[in-house]
């Protein structure tokens, strides 16, 4: 293993970070706080209790997961398209790394910005509403877990991408509307039984019912389902982005 | 002794079907700098690619020290240091900081005493703290071959290294090339400053449509391919060269005011002698004569016309 080569890039993108701050932290926390303000005290506070819990306590595992997954896909995709379209990704490719280690470097930054995101949120929530958290460890596990394996669903954009239009139209155009429909504002069990079928498609709603589970044990679908669907989705990730170092799938011509 | 580098029947054909190496065979030996002339699109980019990683060959295969480059990648790529053609770089990074990027890329543990080393003798040292973005052009090639070199490769390839880069900083470069050939490192270097590769190179190697057409030391492709001419000035315009001159060959040039006489170097006599004897029993005079030898850019443009 090339510890030193994991190291280098691991650090180079999370210096990438403190060079954006703005753009990296404060903006998602300030977005996040205004959805609190906006849905958990202006629009929450004249709707009821969700199984016995505060519209506004209700949200913050979905708040959490929204940023979650937008600042992981986008840290991740960005961080290995930028060396492609500069034609810096010529010295990872002559260097004496393996697809593992670059993943290591690469998806192991993008992960770990967003979950330090992801607490900073999560103690920005406890600001406006009282906040439980019943199952520490399974929400961290939900927390790491779901940051990397869309840390890894970004490189894979990061690869796929030709452009930067490509490069925002996947988290705009699906992770987010994905998120907004995979319950982070309302309980699934909300919804007419015909969409309650449709949403169960959506992958993001296992995501965000295992984290929800972990602070007020209260889910729309099994936890096992939830840990099962979001390994599943790990594993194929692995799988994929495996195939296009071994292919050489728009790396090496 | 085993080569730097070994190449045999090396192809590559890209998805769109074009053949960009077919059947390349080379062989680097240790220690020398080897120029790959060759024009555009040749096929230099695509083999020093596949050698370095960048690219994958189709068929044939690459050992470096010895080892193959695709099962043994880890050794390879660790000997190998290489500055690419494009001045790709990491653009809101400092000097400093890019160069120790790419030290532990390749493997390595920290070590701020090789790459001050590395930047003070590509005088970049000054400018550590710089970033890149706010660097020229010459500054940004040394940036390359800084990070190229903060691994302490064996072997160098350098793509164009001085492409676009003044007088001055490209006689820099070829002291700091120099000073690594003499402590061992094998440089690879493609060049179309082709006057450069007359200065620098211990050998040559030509390549055009994808086809290595000539592989050869310096002075001995010089010598062999190499012509010289001697040219004599007229006072007065020869409006006919005479039957007593036929067996010289002898080309009239401008307006018959000079003569131009091609000799061989390596053959057992030059003619000289006999053409000048021959000019005075003609009556022929001259008024002053000059000798002059083909250059490599000369034997290169003659080379590539002839395999094109």
């Amino acid at each position: 293993m090339n510890f030193h080569a994991v190291r280098a890039i691991y650090a180079f993108e999370m210096a990438r970070t403190r060079r954006t701050l703005f753009q990296s932290i404060v903006s998602p926390v300030i977005s996040t706080s205004l959805y609190f303000v906006i849905f958990g005290s202006a629009i929450g506070s004249r709707i009821a209790e969700i199984d016995g819990i505060s519209y506004g306590s209700f949200i913050v595992p979905g708040l959490i997961m929204l940023s979650l997954l937008t600042e992981s896909v986008s840290n991740a995709s960005f961080g290995i398209f930028f060396p492609r379209f500069s034609g810096t990704i010529y010295e990872l490719l002559s260097a004496p790394v393996t697809w593992v280690e670059t993943l290591l470097g690469y998806a192991g930054a993008a992960a770990t910005k967003s979950i330090i995101l992801g607490s900073i949120i999560l103690a920005t929530a406890n600001l406006f509403v009282d906040v439980q958290i019943a199952h520490p460890f399974w929400m961290l596990t939900f927390l790491v877990m779901t940051a990397v394996s869309f840390s890894l669903f970004g490189f894979i954009l990061g690869i796929w991408a030709d452009g930067f239009e490509k490069l925002q139209i996947v988290p705009m155009l699906i992770i987010t509307p994905l998120t907004f429909l995979g319950g982070s504002f309302y309980s699934i069990s909300m919804l007419p039984p015909f969409w309650q079928t449709v949403t169960l498609f959506n992958p993001v709603v296992y995501l965000i019912s295992g984290f929800r589970w972990s602070f007020y044990e209260n889910a729309d679908v099994s936890v096992a389902l939830s840990f099962g669907m979001t390994a599943v989705f790990l594993v194929a990730c692995l799988l994929l982005i495996r195939w296009m170092f071994h292919s050489g799938y728009r790396l090496r011509s | 002794m085993t080569a730097a580098i070994q190449i045999d029947n090396l192809n590559k054909t890209y998805v769109g079907g074009f053949r960009a190496l077919k059947d390349v065979s080379l062989e680097i030996r240790r220690g020398e700098i080897f120029a790959l002339l060759g024009p555009n699109g040749a096929g230099k980019t695509t083999l020093i690619s596949i050698v370095c990683g960048i690219a994958n060959a189709t068929s044939g295969s690459v050992l470096v020290d010895g080892h193959d480059n695709v099962k043994d990648f880890r050794v390879t790529r660790t000997l190998i240091g290489l500055v690419p053609q494009e001045l790709s770089t990491d653009t809101f990074e400092t000097v400093f900081a890019t160069v120790s990027f790419s030290r532990g890329l390749f493997g390595l543990p920290k070590n701020p005493e090789h790459v001050e080393k590395v930047l003070r003798s590509l005088s970049l040292w000054d400018r550590r703290d710089s970033k890149i973005l706010t660097l020229s052009g010459g500054m940004k090639r040394r940036v390359l071959i800084a990070k190229a070199l903060a691994h302490e490769p064996r072997i160098l390839f350098l793509d164009e290294p001085t492409a676009g880069v003044d007088v001055e900083l490209r006689q820099d470069m070829w002291a700091v090339v120099r000073s690594l050939q003499d402590s061992g490192v094998t440089v690879i270097l493609t060049t179309h400053y082709i006057e450069e590769a007359e200065q620098m190179a211990d050998r040559i190697g030509v390549i055009n449509h994808g086809e290595v057409i000539l592989v050869q030391e310096k002075r001995r492709l010089m010598q062999e391919l190499g012509k010289r001419q001697l040219v004599l000035q007229l006072p007065e315009p020869l409006a006919e060269l005479p039957a007593s001159l036929a067996e010289f060959e002898l080309e009239r040039g401008e307006d018959g005011k000079e003569l131009i006489y091609t000799y061989d170097t390596q053959g057992e006599r030059t003619g000289i002698t006999g053409l000048l004897a021959a000019l005075g029993n003609a009556g022929i005079k001259f008024t002053d004569l000059t000798t002059s030898q083909s250059s490599l850019e000369d034997i290169f443009v003659g080379l590539v016309k002839k395999s094109a």
